[in-house]
């Protein structure tokens, strides 16, 4: 079976060949059956190859396929090669499925589109692109699918390029991303002329005896990593391309935005626990990164109007939570959230569209409302979806986050405050969730008539995604049921060969520290159930029986809103410090570098030659006597030069 | 016996005749009558010169000159004749077209 481990990407690629080159000219129904087939293909391979592996005993689950030498230089040398290890096969399965209903979904969503060709190939690209990111087995291959997302991901985002916000954004996204690509360049650098490989297996298995732990070097390695996981994940400093990436059609926001790309910089993490293990003071840096994204982010999300900004916003706070879970060595836990994750939060990205379709365009949920009777499929699958993400129990959120806010608590790499700021984004989650819902589903119909009449449900292939993920967003968390619970997380189990060398210094770690207290695990978990179901309850107060509150909460904290509603004025503030200085020098090395001093160098040399030969053009006279005369001076010269010396 | 001398004084005459008639005169005749006269000092320069040093490679090429100076004759006349249909003159200052 593994030896069609390079299918899975393959078949994406030929789709996106198919749909790319003839450029739409096929008939809609044929390049949506192209489209949705190639993936489901990968998709089913990536369910017989994860059963294989399950197969195989856990100490071997390891399949490596090298396709060709890539590139050969010296020392250095990177393969076109594959890799399938419990952590790749829980990936490639999320990608390709969550995928494939979003494909399905797309059918739908797209249908009055020009673009439908275009569209489907840069989707099948993209999924071409994750799939190669996720199964690579080196660093420099990884990041051909890394660069491959960012690429599809600005070509997604700018997918209706004749509206300028959208083209802009775009830029933005891609441009940012190159900020942490750098990063995670350099990371690279540094790895190889220390490890002289860039394979992962071989870069694991000497790291230990190559670098220092806790060393300097290794701190910055997994910092500058971690640089490139910001980038691509939008966590702080570089989050701000994520929610503007919401120009870009929804289905795109489910899938890249949401579900496979952003959580690309999770999946380097856990991929490089080994480095990251080894260097707690990077390790600390991600838990604060990740839970401080993960609070502020959330804080925004509070006061969004647009019902796809609210979802941007919650991404980047729950990606956050991932990268809290990474930050404390729970890396099986952060892997664990990506998935649930990648279920309710494509889900509530596609409900969001279904949404958006029945109300023709509009995306501000203050001309909302009522929509619950009109929408029963969207509105049950969203509302499982933001159970999911609030984290009541028995749904999947709640399994992953109660993990990875257990483990921030008890890890030996955690502490009560990282928990303690987890703990209230928590119940910000969930507050800022169903004020979605009663604004959206509930409450008066403030929507304009027109719209009001045109109001359906949408049509079969899109409802059918989100029934099926809404099932998976329900029960996705059950395959880590945890340890209180009398189960043994059958997750964590099946990424231990993954983790081995991590849980073996961890374990080390944990013989001083006696933490992990059946009696305060109990208690922390019904303190954050109780916080979500106080701010569900405070949410509905607010935006369903007294409307009239939240006017009056407004006017009374006017410049926190003001704050919240302008995003803290973060993207205005690098608009002065980066973007603005960049422009200036910009233009100093236009009108004064290139304009004056080598246009100038260049205009100078030209003109200069031309004053010359005017001067000397004109001894050509045309006439024979001159000619002849000068003719006649130089022989004379020459002659007296050779008899005279 | 004529010194060898006196031929080379005669021959530098002749040739600083032909040079000064090519640089000073306007009419191209005249000009064309110059340049032969400069050939033929420069002949009687190397015959005389030849018969001085007794070898007989000079007469042959005298004989050669001669001979590419009668063809040039031809052609050169040929071009006098074309110039004066295209300019009605035969002033070589007239004839400046190739300059800047």
């Amino acid at each position: 079976m593994s030896e069609y481990l390079f299918l899975v990407p393959l078949f994406p690629l030929i789709g996106f060949l198919i749909n790319g080159l003839l450029l739409g000219r096929l008939p809609r129904s044929m390049i949506a059956f192209i489209a949705c087939v190639s993936v489901g293909l990968s998709f089913i391979l990536s369910l017989f190859l994860f059963f294989g592996l399950k197969a195989m005993p856990p100490e071997i689950r390891i399949v490596e396929q090298v396709l060709f030498n890539w590139i050969i230089a010296g020392s250095f040398h990177a393969n076109i090669g594959f890799m399938l290890d419990p952590l790749s096969a829980v990936m490639i399965m999320v990608v390709s499925g969550v995928g494939f209903l979003i494909h399905i979904y797309s059918i739908g969503y797209m249908r009055g589109d020009t673009g439908y060709g275009r569209y489907f190939a840069y989707l099948n690209l993209f999924m071409f692109s994750m799939l190669i990111l996720v199964l690579a087995d080196n660093f420099l291959f990884m990041f051909v699918g890394w660069e491959g997302v960012g690429l599809c991901s600005y070509l997604l985002i700018g997918f209706w390029f004749e509206k300028k916000s959208a083209s802009d954004a775009g830029k933005k996204a891609f441009i940012t991303n190159r900020v942490g690509d750098f990063g995670f360049l350099l990371g690279m650098f540094i790895i190889f002329w220390q490890v002289g490989s860039l394979n992962f297996t071989e870069v694991m298995a000497s790291a230990p005896q190559v670098f220092v732990s806790g060393g300097v070097l290794i701190t910055v390695t997994c910092l500058l990593l971690f640089f490139g996981a910001t980038g691509k994940s939008a966590q702080i400093p570089l989050y701000v391309w994520l929610p503007d990436a919401m120009e870009g059609p929804t289905p795109v926001s489910a899938l890249i935005h949401a579900a496979t790309m952003v959580t690309a910089g999770v999946y380097m993490i856990v991929r490089t626990n080994v480095l990251f293990i080894m260097a707690p003071d990077a390790l600390m840096v991600v838990a604060i990164i990740g839970v401080v994204t993960a609070f502020y982010a959330a804080t925004i999300g509070l006061a969004q109007n647009d019902i796809k900004r609210v979802l941007a916003y919650s991404t980047i706070s729950q990606l956050g939570y991932m990268f809290l879970a990474c930050g404390v060595a729970a890396f099986s836990a952060g892997i664990f959230h990506l998935m649930t994750h990648a279920f309710f939060k494509a889900l509530l990205f596609m409900c969001a569209g279904s949404v958006i379709h029945a109300m023709s365009g509009q995306q501000d949920m203050r001309y909302m409302g009522g929509l619950k009777k009109y929408l029963p499929i969207t509105f049950l699958s969203m509302l499982m979806a933001t159970f999911a993400i609030s984290g009541i129990p028995g749904f999947s959120g709640f399994f992953s986050k109660d993990e990875i806010l257990w483990k921030s608590f008890s890890s030996p790499f955690g502490n009560y405050i990282l928990w303690a700021v987890g703990f209230i984004t928590a119940g910000l989650t969930a507050f800022y969730m169903f004020r979605l819902i009663y604004l959206t589903f509930y409450g008066k119909e403030r929507m304009d008539e027109k719209t009001k009449a045109h109001i359906h449900e949408s049509p079969k292939s899109m409802t059918v995604p989100l029934i099926i993920l809404a099932i998976l967003s329900v029960i996705g968390g059950w395959v880590g049921l945890p340890h209180l619970f009398g189960f043994t997380n059958n997750f964590e189990h099946w990424l231990e060969p993954v983790m081995r060398k991590t849980n073996q210094i961890i374990a080390a770690r944990r013989i001083n520290e006696a933490v992990g207290e059946t009696g305060i695990e109990w208690g922390l978990m019904i303190a954050t159930v109780a916080l979500v179901l106080i701010s569900i309850y405070f949410a509905y107060l607010i935006y369903n029986k007294r409307t009239e509150l939240a006017t009056s909460l407004r006017e009374k904290f006017s410049s926190v809103h003001k704050l919240l509603l302008n995003k803290y004025y973060i993207d205005e503030f690098y608009g002065a410090i980066v973007i603005r200085p960049l422009i200036y020098f910009s233009l100093f090395l236009w009108k004064v570098i290139d304009v004056a001093v080598i246009d100038g160098f260049i205009n100078g040399m030209a003109s200069s030659y031309d004053d010359v030969s005017g001067t000397l053009r004109t001894m050509q006279t045309g006439r024979v006597r001159t000619y002849a005369t000068i003719f006649l001076a130089g022989v004379v010269i020459i002659i007296a030069y050779m008899v005279f010396y | 016996m004529i010194s060898i001398s006196s031929y080379v004084i005669v021959a530098a005459v002749l040739f600083g005749i032909g040079t000064l008639g090519v640089l000073i005169s306007r009419n191209i005749i005249i000009l064309f009558m110059s340049l032969e006269l400069m050939l033929n000092a420069a002949s009687l320069a190397i015959i005389a010169f030849s018969r001085e040093l007794n070898v007989i490679d000079g007469h042959v090429f005298v004989f050669l000159i001669l001979a590419v100076a009668a063809a040039e004759a031809a052609v050169g006349l040929a071009m006098v004749i074309t110039l004066f249909r295209n300019k009605e003159t035969l002033n070589i200052d007239r004839f400046n077209l190739m300059k800047w």
